[in-house]
């Protein structure tokens, strides 16, 4: 069924600050860096910070991994007059685009006009993921897990990426493929922090750090932030740039999923995957596409291996068959299927939780991202596969 | 690769905390006997225990005697202490519990090389003390390799 608020909001704004390698943007504050991207979004959208009226947050509206925006804090700190709209998605990263459908629940509830989606993340030392996970005070919950030793991401993911390979074959070279793959987009774009060529070489020269996982396969712990502003069509237009139209968005899982890798009592063939087939499947019905309409697609890749069980739940292939069709090609910008992460996502780009595959996702449909799509009309961009929800969003280019 | 030999993590600074729906899992662990939640009223098993059957909504729990044996579902092979960042070589593994459909428990294997791990090995039960006087149920090899 197509969905009832489908292309009847857009995103119209996007900020950001620089990206620094992990703990270097202090002394800035995470507070400064939500200002100035939230005012770099603004200026995009040519709008007035007067003008913001609701947050839609995800993450449990974390900043980070122990930080929290606070709406009034924002309000104060950047003399924004009033809210009509303050929500967040539970969990964590999963949820990024899903924010947007947040975001456009307030505005076809009439709740707000101009609405901030943001993520700020600053890894002091205290503040990194592995850390957090590892030094996590037992719970009655964790103390499941925990004993085991998986205590950071990398640790739990791996283990999903080796009953993939046992069930389906897959091939420790289609992660290297997608580690390379990325970082052939970044040669180009000033603002990544991993710009150089990596060689097949580089790769297997990379420590393992969970096996079957290596270094590499992580992605980089960085700083900064970024926001983006969503708003209705009418509005939009009258916005310094062209909409990037919110054609399907959807968050939410199946218990199947549930609390995934936090607790790993995923039965197959959920468990070797990313999660994320019930919302793909969602809004595909919503809008009547399915993959090979896309014409890119901004995959979270906190680790390589969840790209592949994005891949194949999304239908960019069957699955089990995501190792050959990444080693055939095609994840290569210019090459014979679907262009992913442009930007060079969360594995060579900056990882800010997400925000960054919204951003590109944008520019692609606005016709100015550096590595260009050409003719792009639809992109699709997920969120980070971990305990529900994740989730997903097409933008469509304005016509 | 080569590893070497998977060792379980040491105990004396493995630390959990229980509430009253999984205390009954622990108690039964720092006596030796291996069990599951399962659900009085419909028989299903889930872990870790809560308050409510998912299938039926029940609250009655049982905590039957298992034989103790697994099969290895998945794992990773890690090879440095968690807390201390030393090399350390040890493989935690999923494993699903003989006896108790649907129960899985995370823990660690021993009692071959890491490297020789393989996901549908058969594993029995391997009593790791923990602190506070605790007992984490951690898992060997039927046979050494």
């Amino acid at each position: 069924m197509v969905w009832v608020n489908q292309d009847k909001c857009a995103i119209v704004g996007i900020g950001s600050t620089d990206y620094y390698v992990r703990g270097k943007s202090w002394p800035r504050t995470i507070s400064d860096m939500a200002g100035e991207a939230i005012l770099n979004a603004c200026a995009d959208a040519g709008i007035s910070i007067r003008q913001i009226d609701g947050i839609a947050y995800y993450s449990g509206a974390g900043a980070g991994y122990l930080d929290k925006f606070d709406t009034a804090s924002l309000m104060e700190t950047l003399g924004i007059p009033h809210v009509g709209f303050s929500a967040t998605l539970t969990s964590g990263g999963g949820g990024c685009p899903g924010a947007i459908g947040l975001a456009t629940a307030g505005l076809m509830n009439e709740d707000c006009t101009y609405v901030v989606t943001l993520m700020a993340l600053q890894q002091l030392p205290q503040h990194r993921l592995g850390v957090v996970f590892g030094a996590s005070a037992p719970n009655p919950e964790n103390s499941f897990l925990q004993p085991s030793g998986l205590v950071g991401p990398g640790h739990l993911m791996s283990v999903l990426a080796r009953r993939h390979m046992h069930l389906y074959g897959t091939r420790t070279e289609a992660f290297r493929e997608i580690v390379m793959a990325t970082r052939a987009n970044t040669h180009n774009r000033p603002k990544a922090i991993r710009k150089a060529p990596l060689t097949a070489e580089e790769y297997d020269a990379s420590p393992m750090l969970a096996d079957p996982l290596r270094r590499l396969d992580f992605c980089l712990e960085t700083d900064g932030a970024v926001a983006v502003i969503t708003t209705t069509m009418d509005r939009a237009r009258d916005c310094r740039h062209k909409p990037a139209i919110v054609h399907g968005v959807a968050h939410g899982g199946t218990r199947e999923w549930g609390r995934a890798f936090a607790w790993m009592g995923m039965p197959d063939p959920d468990f070797a995957s990313s999660g994320h087939k019930f919302v793909a499947d969602r809004i595909w019905e919503q809008t009547g596409l399915s993959a090979s309409d896309m014409d890119v697609a901004l995959i979270y890749d906190h680790f390589s291996c969840m790209v592949l069980m994005q891949l194949e739940d999304y239908g960019f292939c069957a699955k089990g068959e995501g190792s050959d069709y990444v080693l055939s090609g095609a994840i290569r910008h210019g090459g014979s299927g679907i262009a992913v992460n442009t930007h060079g996502g969360n594995l060579s780009e900056a990882y800010i939780i997400g925000m960054t595959h919204i951003v590109e996702g944008v520019e692609q449909v606005r016709g100015t991202a550096i590595n260009q799509v050409e003719d792009a009309e639809f992109a699709l961009v997920t969120g980070g596969p971990a305990s529900l929800p994740v989730s997903g969003m097409i933008l469509r280019r304005a016509a | 690769m080569s590893y070497g030999p998977a060792r379980a993590l040491p105990g004396d600074d493995i630390r959990i905390t229980t509430n009253p729906d999984t205390e009954p899992f622990w108690l039964a662990a720092k006596a030796h006997r291996l069990t599951a939640c399962q659900c009085g009223s419909c028989g299903r098993f889930r872990m870790p225990p809560t308050a409510y059957c998912p299938h039926c909504s029940s609250r009655e729990k049982v905590w039957p005697d298992l034989p103790g044996t697994a099969t290895l579902f998945s794992y990773a092979i890690c090879n440095r202490h968690p807390r201390t960042g030393e090399p350390y070589v040890y493989v935690p593994v999923v494993v699903d519990l003989d006896g108790a459909p649907g129960a899985r428990l995370n823990a660690n294997v021993s009692g071959c090389d890491a490297e020789d791990v393989r996901i549908g090995m058969k594993l029995r039960v391997d009593w790791t003390p923990i602190a506070d006087g605790w007992v984490l149920p951690n898992f060997k090899l039927f046979s050494p390799c």
